[in-house]
C-alpha cells in the first residue's frame, strides 16, 4: 500500500478484533452442575421439530441443557469436520453414518453409546438402527425421520397432456416427449448444488445392475468403471441434452428450494429428490400442497435392468454420536438427552404431523390418523419392503473423496467429462 | 511494517524544510512494538505455520500426521492441472475487476465530490453496497440471477441471457461485475475525497485560461489523483487477488469450476476434500503472489519518493 495506516490505528483495530473474538468465546460458557452440552441441527425439512425438540428438554431439564445451533447442510459438512479434527466438536455429532462416522471411530472422536441405547435399539427399525453399529458396538443412534428418495409429481400438468405418471423407463421416455411437445419440463432438478444429481446416478445404477454394483467399488475397491455407472451417467448426460431435464438445471440451487418451486409452479412436472422435500413443499408452497395435485411415486423400473425395483436410495436418518472431546458432564447431559427424549411421545407426533416418518416400530396405527397419512403410508411401506436401502454416496464413501465425487459429477453435468473419464478420475482420486 | 519510516519521511517533508536528522529523532522502534507483536502473532505465525503444514499430510479427524517432503508442493505445481487453471482464472479475475472498478470508481468519486443538484441523494445510494454483508449480497444476486425467478424470468421481453451463473463462459463476467458492485463504493469514497482534496484556485486559474470541462478532468484532476489511484489500485488489485466470500457464497466455483479461483481453491482443496496439505501449497503460492504484486506496485508508483502534491504544502 502506498501509505500503511498508523500503528496506532492498527492496534486499535486490532485489540477491538480481538475483543470481539474473546467476548464470542465468552459466550459458549455455562454456569451450574451440568456442562454446557451443545448440539448443531441442520434447518429445512423436518429440522424445526428437532429444534422444538431441543427446546422441550431444556425447559424440563435446565439444569442439563443443551444448546442448539442450525446449520445450512452444505455449510455443516464443512464445519462439523474442521471442529471435530480440532477437538472443538459439539457434545452431540451428527452424521449420515457412512465414512464420516469411520473416521470418526479411527480418530477416537466419538465414543459407544451401547448401554445407554438399548431401549432406542427395540423400538427402531433395524436396518436403519445398524448404520450406527460397528463391530457390534453402538457409535451413532439415529434422530430423525427416514429420507428415502422419491419422485414427486404435479398431477395436474399430467392431465393437461393427457398422460399418467411413468412406472417404467419407456414411459419415461415417452413422457420427455409429450412434455416437451407440450412446453413443459419433464424433471426439475436443482444440478447447481450438484447432489440432487447424485440421486439420478444412484437410482439408475441400481436399477441398471442391483445394489451389488456400488457395494463392490465402496467394499471392495472394485473399479469406478462399471458398465451400471457408466450406463447411469451416459443417462443423465442423455438427459440434460434432450430435454428430460428442465432447461436451466444447471443453475437451479436446491439450498433455496428451487427445485420444488418449479414443481410447485407448473414449470415442471417431476422431480426427483428426498422425502423432506415433502415437509418443505407444506412448508413453503402450502397452495400446491393442499391442492391435490402434488403426488408422490417410486422411481421407476427399468425394464431390462438388474436391480431390485423395491431398493431405495436416501439417507436412512441422520445420526448423533457423542463427542468424545466433550468433558464428562457435557456427555453425560447428551447421553440422558440420548436415552430419556429421542423419538419421545409429543416429538413423535409432531414429526408425523410435519410429514416426517420416524424410522420407528409399530407406529402404522398413528400414521393413519394424521392428516399426510398417504405420504407416511407410502413412505413407510417403501421403507419397510425396500430390498436394500442405499446411502447416498456422498456419504457413503470416505469424506476425502466426497469432493472428488461430486466435483466429477459437476463436470458429467455439464458435459466437461464422459462417463468413462468420469470412472477414470474417480479411480485416480480414490487410488484403485 | 517497514513502511513506518517512511511514512514519517513523508510527513518530515510536508511540514516544511527539517532536516532528515529530525525524522530519524521521530517516535523510536518501542512504541512500534505492539503493532510488531500484534503483526508477527497474527500474520507471520500463521504464516510459518502454513509453510510447515504444505510439507504434512495431515488427517485432523485421525489424527495423523505425517511428514512427506515436497510431495504437495510436487503434487499441486506438477501433476495437477487444476493449478494452472485456477491462476489463469484469478489472474483474469483481477484484470476483470480492476478494468471495471477502477474507471468507474474514479467517475463516481469525481461526480460525487462536485456540486450537482441530487448529487448528496445519490451519493447515499451509490454508498449502500458497502453497507451489506457479502453473504446477503450473494443470496440477492443468486435470486436476482435465478433464470426461473430472476431478471431474465421477469423481463422475458429483454433478450437476457438465463444462465447467468451456469454458463461457464459467462459467469466470470457476471461475477466481476457483482463484486465490483459492491466494492465501487468504496474506492468511489476514496477518489471523492482525494477531490476534494485539490484546491479550487486550480481549476479558476484552468477556467480564466480557457480549459473545458474535459482538459481540465486529465490536465487537473486526474494528476492530482495519482497518490489516490495508486493506494487504491493496490487494494483493488490485491484485494481481488484473495477475494473468496461473494464467490463461494453465489458460486463455489461452480459451473465446471470456472470461477474457481485461487483463494475459493484453496477452500475447497482444504476444507472440502480435507487436504490441509494441498490447500496450504496453494496458500502459500498466493501470499507470494500477493506479496510480489504489492512490492512491484510499490516500486513502480515509486511511493518512496512520494512528495507531497498539496498546493503550498
Amino acid at each position: 500500500m502506498a501509505r500503511t495506516p498508523s500503528p496506532t490505528a492498527c492496534i486499535a483495530t486490532l485489540s477491538a478484533a480481538s475483543l470481539l473474538a474473546l467476548t464470542a468465546c465468552g459466550n459458549g460458557g455455562g454456569d451450574g452442575d451440568g456442562g454446557d452440552a451443545s448440539a448443531w441441527i441442520l434447518t429445512g425439512g423436518g429440522w424445526p421439530q428437532i429444534e422444538d425438540d431441543f427446546e422441550r428438554w431444556n425447559e424440563e431439564n435446565p439444569d442439563q441443557a443443551i444448546s442448539v445451533e442450525a446449520y445450512e447442510n452444505d455449510a455443516y459438512k464443512e464445519q462439523i469436520r474442521t471442529a471435530v479434527g480440532a477437538g472443538e466438536a459439539p457434545t452431540l455429532i451428527m452424521s449420515w453414518t457412512g465414512g464420516a462416522l469411520l473416521e470418526y471411530l479411527e480418530g477416537e472422536r466419538i465414543i459407544p453409546l451401547t448401554e445407554h441405547t438399548a431401549e432406542l435399539e427395540d423400538r427402531i427399525h433395524d436396518s436403519v438402527f445398524q448404520n450406527g453399529v460397528i463391530d457390534g458396538e453402538t457409535y451413532a443412534v439415529p434422530l430423525n425421520d427416514v429420507q428415502p428418495v422419491v419422485l414427486y409429481y404435479n398431477q395436474e400438468l399430467f392431465d393437461e397432456v393427457g398422460i399418467e405418471v411413468p412406472q417404467t423407463w419407456s414411459e419415461v421416455e415417452e413422457a420427455i416427449d409429450v412434455f416437451n411437445d407440450n412446453d413443459i419440463a419433464p424433471f426439475s432438478l436443482a444440478g447447481g448444488s450438484v447432489w440432487p444429481a447424485l440421486m439420478w446416478l444412484q437410482y439408475l445404477t441400481d436399477r441398471h445392475g442391483g445394489e451389488e454394483q456400488f457395494t463392490s467399488i465402496i467394499e471392495d475397491g472394485a473399479s469406478w468403471n462399471n458398465e451400471s455407472v457408466l450406463f447411469a451417467l451416459e443417462t443423465i448426460q442423455e438427459l440434460g441434452v434432450n430435454g428430460g431435464f428442465i432447461d436451466t438445471y444447471q443453475s437451479i440451487s436446491a439450498a433455496q428450494n428451487e427445485d420444488a418451486q418449479l414443481l410447485a409452479d407448473g414449470q415442471a412436472a417431476m422431480l426427483l429428490q428426498g422425502s423432506w422435500v415433502y415437509a418443505t413443499v407444506n412448508d413453503d408452497f402450502p397452495e400446491f400442497a393442499e391442492s391435490g395435485n402434488f403426488g408422490f411415486t417410486t422411481f421407476p423400473v427399468l425394464e431390462d435392468g438388474q436391480g431390485d425395483p423395491s431398493n431405495i436410495v436416501g439417507n436412512p436418518a441422520n445420526y448423533w454420536s457423542v463427542s468424545a472431546d466433550a468433558d464428562e458432564a457435557s456427555q453425560e447431559d447428551a447421553l440422558a438427552y440420548l436415552s430419556e427424549h429421542l423419538y419421545n411421545d409429543e416429538t413423535v407426533q409432531n414429526m408425523l404431523d410435519a410429514g416426517s416418518l420416524p424410522p420407528l416400530e409399530g407406529i402404522e396405527d398413528q400414521i393413519a390418523e394424521t392428516e399426510d397419512a398417504d405420504f407416511l403410508e407410502f413412505a413407510n411401506e417403501l421403507v419397510s419392503e425396500a430390498n436394500h436401502f442405499q446411502l447416498s454416496w456422498d456419504q457413503a464413501v470416505m469424506p476425502e473423496h466426497e469432493q472428488a465425487l461430486m466435483d466429477n459429477l459437476s463436470d458429467i453435468l455439464s458435459g466437461n467429462i464422459t462417463p468413462e473419464e468420469f470412472a477414470e478420475n474417480m479411480d485416480a482420486a480414490t487410488g484403485v | 511494517m517497514t513502511a513506518t519510516p517512511k511514512v514519517q519521511a513523508a510527513d518530515a517533508t510536508r511540514s516544511g524544510q527539517r532536516s532528515v536528522k529530525v525524522s530519524r529523532q521521530g517516535p523510536s522502534f518501542i512504541m512500534a512494538l505492539p503493532a510488531v507483536a500484534l503483526f508477527g502473532f497474527f500474520a507471520l505465525v500463521p504464516l510459518v505455520g502454513v509453510v510447515v503444514i504444505s510439507f504434512l499430510e495431515w488427517n485432523t479427524v485421525r489424527g495423523s500426521i505425517e511428514w512427506v517432503g515436497t510431495s504437495n508442493w510436487e503434487f499441486v505445481l506438477g501433476d495437477r492441472d487444476f493449478t494452472w487453471r485456477a491462476l489463469q482464472l484469478t489472474v483474469m479475475f483481477v484484470i476483470g475487476s480492476y478494468l471495471f472498478q477502477a474507471p468507474v470508481a474514479l467517475l463516481l468519486g469525481v461526480f460525487m465530490a462536485g456540486q450537482q443538484k441530487y448529487r448528496a441523494v445519490l451519493s447515499v445510494l451509490y454508498f449502500l453496497p458497502l453497507l451489506f454483508s457479502s453473504v446477503a449480497v450473494g443470496l440477492t444476486f443468486q435470486s436476482l440471477l435465478s433464470p426461473n425467478y430472476g431478471i431474465s424470468a421477469a423481463l422475458d421481453f429483454l433478450p437476457l441471457p438465463n444462465d447467468w451463473l451456469s454458463n461457464p463462459d459467462l459467469v466470470m463476467w457476471v461475477m466481476i461485475f457483482v463484486v465490483g458492485w459492491c466494492f465501487i463504493p468504496f474506492h468511489a469514497l476514496l477518489y471523492q475525497a482525494g477531490v476534494r482534496q485539490i484546491p479550487e484556485t486550480m481549476y479558476e486559474a484552468a477556467t480564466i485560461d480557457g480549459a473545458g470541462r474535459m482538459r481540465q478532468f486529465f490536465s487537473i484532476t486526474l494528476p492530482q489523483l495519482r497518490y489516490t489511484i495508486i493506494t487504491s489500485s493496490t487494494l483493488m488489485l490485491v484485494g481481488s487477488l484473495t477475494y473468496f466470500d461473494l464467490i463461494y457464497v453465489l458460486t463455489g466455483g461452480s459451473p465446471a469450476n470456472a470461477v474457481r479461483i485461487l483463494p475459493l481453491d484453496m477452500y475447497i482443496e482444504g476444507f472440502s476434500s480435507h487436504n490441509l496439505g494441498n490447500a496450504s501449497v496453494i496458500a502459500v503460492l498466493l501470499v507470494t503472489i500477493g506479496l510480489t504484486m504489492s512490492l512491484l506496485l510499490n516500486k513502480l508508483s515509486g511511493s518512496t519518493k512520494m512528495e507531497s502534491d498539496k498546493a503550498g504544502a
